[in-house]
């Protein structure tokens, strides 16, 4: 079984367009953010896994700095997999994203790294 | 699980001082630790040399305890410097007690300080965020608390109002103690007007950055008697923690006080409708309202409609964080110890005029780190023996 290096792997996914969990083969569950071994069980048996991208705003803020700064939004998201994750809800206002709102994850880029968000889930998307 | 066996009224805190609370410029957070150590020892006739029991935990120091003990050229037993946050010096009493009754210590002193204010100018904090979560620059920790706070809305339709009461009635309080930073009148339209900083908590849902510092002495309740008029005997202690960050707080309207708190309230034989005076640690306005909730004063979901009318004020019929909290009187990055020296001085009968009327029994409740820490004093006058 090849090492796991959560963080690095965790990224050079990202780097290459994917948004991927971890999972133990056990039991099946995931969890986040990632780790040498699941959590409680310490089970080493751990996959990859693309994530689907669907996610719910469990709990949200606006972070209001001084002006000429914006404000923006930060949220807590639980992704349908089970795990929560903190992340930025775009293409609506900040004070617009509220708590049970469907996003869906993209991946963007921010000070040169790859990064994880969400938008407001369209219509007919499912 | 084996029996959760807790030295019940075996120790005693005899001495509790605060010192620089406010602004001092000038000195470090060491001088401020060691200026309270040396008031609170000074009480009780004891030098730095009797301590041989000691329990720290600076913020820009990650080696305190040996600093301390340098400073003052001692040598203890015990140097216990954990970092579990700002519960941490609640945590301290905790092993202090289980130590002395162990014959481990004899002079327990557990102390902190900080110049966060006139010193670094600002929230002075060692924590880093992970990599999966700096790059979306939640300001922390006000941002996780509003996390919180955000979730406490939406699951039980707390109003903002009910906010403002915890903002309100620890104002009135600090407006009774001389040595509280804030102390002028805070009105529930200042209060819905001020500065939103991370939705929906706004500048006075937020503790206050100042200097300051506080020491408590504890020993064993044979030698307190010999020491002081009124100990202060510790009837029960316990923490919890159940994450670190806020994203994996398993549930963000109930905090780890459920567990502390019922197992301090078991090991010292009393109910949360006992007590006489509370002092939990407000770091924002929502703590108030989570920890007397998670402590029993009141259900979950309650907490807003609880603290409504004053009840928690100055005339209420629960009077909680009598000094101002760090809402109001004092918040130098870390709170916790300040709610164990008010509970002291109101058990003592110190509190000046904010002296709650025949205050027996008291609760001191620590929080560290973003919700995750929590750790529960049950406090108690010789009569609660």
């Amino acid at each position: 079984m090849p090492t796991i290096r959560p963080e690095q792997d965790y990224f050079a996914h990202l780097a290459q367009g994917r948004f991927m969990l971890q999972r133990s083969r056990a039991s099946g569950k995931f969890f986040f953010y990632p780790r040498v071994a699941e959590p409680v069980t310490g089970g080493r048996d751990l996959e990859w896994v693309d994530a689907s991208g669907r996610g719910i705003v469990h709990a949200t803020t606006v972070v209001r700095p001084k002006p000429p700064q914006q404000p923006y939004n930060v949220a807590l998201v639980d992704l349908e997999e089970g795990p929560r994750m903190m992340s930025r809800v775009e293409g609506v206002a900040p004070e617009a994203v509220h708590i049970g709102m469907r996003v869906r994850a993209r991946i963007g880029t921010q000070d040169d790294k790859p990064v994880v968000l969400f938008d407001p889930e369209q219509k007919g998307q499912a | 699980m084996s029996a959760d066996r807790f030295p019940r009224g075996r120790s005693a805190i005899v001495a509790a001082s605060t010192y620089g609370i406010g602004e001092s410029p000038g000195l470090s957070s060491m001088d401020l630790a060691v200026s309270a150590s040396l008031g609170a020892l000074d009480q009780v006739g004891l030098k730095p040399g009797d301590v041989d029991g000691l329990f720290i935990g600076l913020p820009d120091d990650f080696l305190s305890g040996l600093t301390f003990a340098e400073y003052l050229g001692i040598q203890p037993r015990i140097t216990e410097n954990n970092r579990t946050g700002g519960s941490a010096f609640l945590t301290h009493a905790m092993w202090a007690a289980l130590a002395i009754d162990a014959g481990q210590c004899d002079v327990a002193l557990i102390a902190y300080g900080s110049n966060q204010r006139s010193g670094a100018g600002g929230l002075v904090s060692s924590m880093r965020p992970p990599a999966y979560e700096a790059p979306y620059k939640l300001v922390r920790p006000v941002g996780a608390y509003a996390f919180a706070t955000s979730r406490y809305m939406h699951e039980y339709g707390l109003k903002r109002e009910q906010l403002g009461e915890v903002a309100l009635a620890a104002r009135r309080w600090a407006q009774l103690n001389p040595d509280a930073f804030m102390r002028d009148p805070l009105t529930m339209e200042d209060y819905l007007k001020s500065r939103m900083v991370s939705d929906p908590i706004s500048v006075r849902d937020c503790c206050l950055v100042t200097d300051g510092a506080a020491a408590v002495v504890m020993v064993s309740a044979e030698r307190a008697k010999h020491l002081v008029k009124r100990p202060v005997y510790l009837l029960g202690a316990a923490a919890a923690t159940d994450h670190r960050d806020i994203t994996s707080m398993p549930d963000l309207t109930r905090t780890a006080a459920v567990h502390s708190g019922a197992r301090a309230f078991a090991q010292a034989g009393v109910k949360p409708s006992d007590i006489d005076v509370a002092e939990v640690y407000d770091a924002f306005t929502i703590n108030t309202i989570l920890f007397l909730e998670d402590l029993g004063f009141c259900k979950k979901g309650e907490g807003g409609a609880f603290v409504e009318g004053g009840r928690i004020a100055p005339g209420g019929a629960l009077p909680v964080n009598t000094n101002g909290g760090g809402l109001s009187c004092v918040h130098p990055g870390m709170y916790g110890l300040f709610t164990m020296v008010e509970a002291t001085q109101q058990l003592m009968g110190a509190a000046g005029e904010r002296q709650v009327k025949d205050a027996k029994l008291a609760v001191a409740h620590g929080n560290g780190g973003e919700l995750s820490s929590q750790a529960t004093l049950v406090l108690g006058t010789e009569e609660t023996l």
